[in-house]
């Protein structure tokens, strides 16, 4: 390690940790991690950008909803579309839904945070029937179900062990007696299209029931409770900006549920880009999802797209930037460990917990932490995670010295200090960069989750391609940090033939002299 | 640092009293024991006697449960070890060289650690190479890469390298064929003689000891027997087990 060293890596942080600069004039939208939400973020996007009010960035596929609370909290974001269900229950922890939106809107307030502009569909749990059996049988609500003893339902385990699922909605409707099998939701579909099942439990707004022609029954009695689709923002946002705030309100009740399922069916099934979409949806258009119009991108070119050099730089950058952190402090633990064996339990037992701790839970509580998205909560998350592998192996390197070595180096006259530089560091140096090296080559796994939270990378790619079920896409993110790993692991090997003594070698010592 | 010069009136070495117990062994006995200046003194008894911890005590590595170091007359604490240690030259089994350094680096570490002028090092490098007559190639190559008595001499080059007046050896033959430790015998001989160092040298050998001994201190658990030369021990053992200890393992005495 260099005398320079410091300074790079000051530079980097200061880089990392530095306030955005033009924050002022950027509206910055959040969109979670499924289709819906990507076209929703879009349509916003594209709404802001016309008012011409703010520039408008869209912060795609943020991890989950507690990732993307604890960002628009902190101003990390400006808004995003969200559901009244998920915001009562799941951000609010409230145990029923509020009546309507001015009562939701008086639980945010002290969040300074709002909703509005509901966007006209209810995205909840339902049930659904072919649309032809449906037709032939006359039923159109739920309640009609009653009327037919011998009805097959395909439901999902979820559903049929919720406390407001199954057996609430078969006490609230009255059924009798009824047929239930329990179905993986992938499969439902199909056994629902093979006449298997008559009935299945789904989600109003799912892409699948434009393309399996499905009938959704009606919730007659409003048993589900409404998940309607609504702007959450922060508090301040229409007064920040009331030309843009306006633009939005003329999104209000524009989006019906069927013109939804065509847009997530454009695609899921059309592979039709987000942005293509939204464009669409607002000049008056919902885009086609014909097959062969939009054709699907060949794999080689979806690898190399536009995109593929920034996201390996962004990903060099997470990997490279929380493995020098890991390093700086990382040897320092493992050589107090080392020394002290009564520390040694806590530091190890320490970094052994970080790598507990679930990737998302660790990105909101940072985002919390430093009230923002992107790079910088990133990188401190690999950082924790990189820690155990570098600190372990530096302890460990420096406890497997032999004692007589150790004493030789005392008995020299050498201060403790020149002992730990001219002799333990390099004797343990192997083991030393080993665990660098298990760090480095998890990070480029790990970094993948920097999608979550806006830092872009590889991971990118994967959620997007989780999102709209696109292989190709996932494997196009998948494969290069596949290739990285291996390319990590490749510089290491040769790193380790520079920095260590040949002295210390195995097998084939290296003889630079002739052999006396 | 200058070295400390030795005052002619102090002996190189005292132990005043010592004792030392490891998790409630008893591994040397209050022992008081003076080293005569460019003497060759030789602790031996048989495994668990306690010399090498006497030696180490004298480094410092192991610290006494009561009783004082003197080195040159200066007790040795925690304050000065670091610096009375560059005074004295240790060798151990196999040499306790540093495996990622060089034969030549290991035995200029300390002296580039002072920041002594390169051109000195690099002088008495030659110069010590020539006196244990190893051959210069060797001074490029590995520890690994040498022979057992390379490492040995690469070792006695590493003690001898600032001229240190005080030289400690564990069992510095115990790692070498017969035939080598033979010729290693003779030439450290003639060579502790030639530089008039004050050596204390471990073994558990009696041919060794008598070979290099003009004072051998017989050690058993702990506690010495008896010492003085070894034509001493045999005229006047001061208790059997002496003359037993002697004559199990040497083959031939001296009449």
């Amino acid at each position: 390690m260099n005398a320079r060293f410091p300074w790079v890596l000051g530079a980097l942080l200061t880089g990392l940790f530095a306030p955005p600069a033009p924050a002022q004039d950027t509206i910055r939208i959040g969109s979670k991690r499924f289709t819906e939400s990507y076209i929703l973020g879009e349509i916003v996007t594209r709404t802001v950008e016309r008012a011409g009010e703010a520039r408008a960035s869209h912060q795609r596929g943020l991890g989950n909803t507690a990732i993307l609370f604890a960002a628009l909290k902190s101003g990390a974001v400006h808004m995003y579309p969200e559901y009244t269900g998920t915001i009562a229950f799941e951000l609010l922890g409230l145990k029923r839904a509020p009546e309507d939106i001015e009562a939701l809107n008086r639980e945010l307030s002290p969040h300074g945070l709002a909703v509005g502009v509901p966007l006209g569909f209810n995205n909840t749990y339902a049930l659904a029937m072919a649309e032809t059996r449906a037709a032939a049988l006359g039923i159109r609500r739920i309640s009609d179900l009653a009327q037919h003893a011998g009805l097959r339902f395909g439901l999902s385990q979820e559903f049929i062990n919720r406390k407001d699922g199954w057996q609430a909605l078969r006490a609230a409707y009255g059924f009798a007696d009824t047929q239930v099998q329990g179905l993986d939701h992938g499969l439902a579909y199909e056994a629902l299209a093979a006449g298997r099942v008559d009935v299945i439990d789904a989600y109003t707004t799912d892409a699948k029931i434009a393309r399996y022609r499905l009938r959704v029954l009606e919730d007659d009695r409003r048993f589900f409770p409404a998940y309607e689709a609504v702007l959450l923002y922060r508090a301040d946002l229409p007064q920040r900006y009331p030309r843009t705030w306006r633009a939005l309100q003329s999104l209000e009740r524009r989006i019906t549920a069927s013109q939804m399922i065509s847009m997530n069916a454009a695609a899921e099934l059309g592979a039709v880009p987000f942005s293509r979409i939204a464009d669409d949806f607002l000049s008056g258009r919902i885009a086609a999802a014909g097959p062969g119009e939009s054709g699907r991108r060949s794999f080689l070119e979806t690898l190399f797209a536009g995109d593929f050099w920034r996201l390996t730089g962004e990903h060099l950058l997470l990997v490279f930037s929380s493995l020098a952190l890991s390093v700086v402090v990382g040897v320092p633990l493992g050589i107090l460990a080392a020394r002290a064996p009564r520390a040694r339990h806590f530091i190890l037992g320490a970094a052994g917990v970080l790598q507990t701790i679930p990737s998302l839970a660790l990105l909101a509580f940072l985002i919390a932490a430093l009230g923002r998205i992107g790079t910088a909560p990133a990188v401190i998350a690999l950082f924790l995670y990189a820690l155990l592998p570098i600190v372990r192996n530096t302890c460990s390197g420096l406890a497997d010295i032999p004692a007589p070595l150790r004493e030789s180096a005392e008995a020299l006259g050498l201060p403790a200090g020149a002992r730990l530089r001219l002799i333990e560091l390099p004797l343990a140096a192997r083991s030393i960069l080993s665990g660098i090296k298990t760090s480095g080559v998890i990070n480029v796994g790990t970094a993948t989750i920097a999608a979550f939270v806006g830092a872009g990378g590889y991971g990118e790619r994967i959620v997007a391609g989780l999102a709209v079920n696109d292989h190709a896409l996932l494997l196009a993110g998948a494969l290069p940090a596949a290739a990285m790993a291996l390319a990590i692991e490749g510089a290491f090997g040769a790193l380790d033939r520079v920095l260590i003594s040949p002295g210390l070698r195995e097998p084939g010592v290296t003889s630079r002299e002739e052999g006396a | 640092m200058p070295q400390t010069p030795i005052p002619a009136s102090s002996p190189p070495v005292v132990l005043d009293n010592v004792a030392k117990t490891y998790d409630g062994q008893v591994a040397v006995r209050p022992t008081t024991l003076s080293v005569e200046a460019h003497r060759i003194c030789v602790l031996i008894g048989p495994s668990g006697c306690g010399k090498s911890t006497l030696l180490r005590m004298i480094l410092g590595l192991v610290r006494p449960d009561q009783g004082r170091v003197l080195i040159a007359g200066e007790e040795l604490d925690a304050e000065n070890a670091v610096r009375l240690r560059r005074a004295i030259g240790y060798v151990v089994q196999d040499g306790g060289l540093f495996p990622h350094l060089t034969a030549g680096d290991n035995v200029t570490l300390l002296a580039r650690y002072l920041g002594r002028d390169p051109a000195w090092i690099a002088a008495r490098l030659s110069e010590l190479a020539a006196l244990v007559r190893l051959p210069a190639a060797a001074l490029a190559r590995y520890p690994l890469q040498l022979s057992g008595g390379q490492r040995q001499r690469v070792g006695i080059m590493r003690a001898l390298m600032l001229d240190p007046p005080l030289l400690l050896l564990d069992e510095p033959l115990g790692a070498l064929d017969p035939v080598t430790r033979f010729e290693l015998q003779e030439e450290l001989k003639q060579l502790f003689l030639e530089l008039r160092k004050t050596v204390v040298l471990v073994t558990h050998d009696m041919n060794e000891a008598a070979h290099f001994g003009d004072h051998i201190v017989l050690l058993r658990a702990g506690a010495i027997v008896q010492q003085g030369s070894l034509e001493e021990l045999l005229a006047r053992p001061a208790e059997p087990y002496v003359r037993d200890f002697i004559r199990a393992q040497r083959s031939t005495l001296p009449q």
